[in-house]
């Protein structure tokens, strides 16, 4: 049995479709068959990210309606062995995914794969509920910014109350907050919510904190998970998310103001 | 910034203690709304009639809420009459 992990925020823009192509490139390369599902249909852009967008030929909604088989719809990267992507369709059919279709997708998914992570899209219409519903664990990805933490508080609720696992008594989904677009310099000088502030209002368990970095939007033009970038600061603290989410103890690294160094002092450059 | 603003600004709340305290206002107050059952809002509004039928009042001066204490809830009713 595949462990279903949504990606959500309830706002748009704060990191969902970056942190589930981090999160999947993660598990994949530490040897866990993972498949990316890219529950925002009419806005695909998962492809992109991944850089898989010239051979997306069948998609989800494909596969829900039966014009494809899964083998035929799913997307193998090219860079990871035990890694999959399923492209959104690109129709504006509002009622393209239904909730039978989904789950007769993930249950054929569950069978091969060990984690399946449903990347959804922002707001809290259909999409977005298909993507939670059937969900194990959720990733609440959230920027220090008030409105962010608003929605992520509004996620918080639907998760506890219109999911699966809610709907049938079962144990609730298991929530994670990742904190995005981190800056350390604003949080010290009082201009930004802090770790610990956020931590506060949401009351659920840290999974990572990613720092505000060039290397997320350099990544994705290239169309690279930013967890490959291993040299960057963002790319690090995903990696040190994912070993969260597998269940080890690892410290959270890039909280604090960077000390510029001697070269960097001297010559005012910067990462 | 010069170093009288530097003092100046210290006494002031920090846009990040602002923008806390606001939240934990707003997701306190929709956290209660989302516990709240569906009945709620038909309940006050049957009360404000009733009381209607006494004393002349608006429908916002009359405040209903039920709070969640462990294993028993309290409805709190909270009327505002008009000055005498």
């Amino acid at each position: 049995m595949a462990k279903i992990i949504v990606v959500t925020s309830g706002k748009g823009g704060v990191g969902k479709t970056t942190t589930s192509a981090a999160i999947g490139t993660g598990l994949a390369l530490r040897g866990h068959k993972t498949v990316i599902i890219d529950f925002d249909v009419g806005l695909r852009n998962l492809d992109l990210i991944m850089g898989c967008e010239r051979r997306v030929v069948y998609d989800f909604v494909n596969v829900i309606h039966s014009d494809a088989t899964l083998a035929q719809a799913l997307i193998k990267d090219k860079r990871l062995e035990n890694l999959y992507v399923l492209a959104a369709s690109q129709t504006r059919d509002k009622d393209a995914l239904t909730q039978e279709g989904v789950e007769k997708v993930i249950t054929e998914l569950s069978a091969s794969f060990e984690y399946i992570i449903c990347d959804s899209p922002a707001g809290i219409e259909k999409g977005a509920h298909l993507a939670m519903y059937f969900a194990d664990e959720a990733i609440v990805v959230t920027n220090p910014e008030v409105s962010s933490v608003r929605d992520s508080d509004r996620m918080l609720g639907l998760l506890a109350s219109k999911s699966r696992r809610a709907e049938q008594g079962l144990e609730p989904i298991k929530e994670h907050l990742l904190l995005t677009r981190y800056s350390p310099e604003r949080v010290t000088n009082g201009e930004m919510l802090g770790v610990e502030d956020v931590e506060e209002i949401l009351a659920i368990r840290l999974l990572g904190v990613i720092p505000e970095s060039k290397s997320v939007l350099k990544a994705s033009n290239q169309g690279i998970p930013v967890i490959l970038d291993e040299q960057s600061d963002a790319g690090q603290a995903y990696s040190d998310a994912v070993d969260r989410l597998l269940g080890k103890e690892v410290d959270h690294r890039f909280l604090d103001v960077k000390k510029p160094g001697f070269l960097q002092r001297l010559f005012g450059g910067r990462e | 910034m010069n170093l009288l603003e530097f003092f100046r600004e210290r006494k002031k709340q920090t846009p990040a203690a602002i923008a806390k305290e606001r939240l934990q206002i707003i997701v306190a107050h929709e956290r209660g709304q989302r516990t709240a059952p569906d009945y709620l809002p038909a309940l006050q509004q049957e009360l404000v009639e009733v009381i209607r039928k006494y004393v002349n009042i608006d429908s916002d001066q009359v405040q209903v809420a039920l709070e969640n204490q462990g294993n028993y809830s309290i409805l709190e009713l909270n009327v505002t009459l008009p000055d005498r």
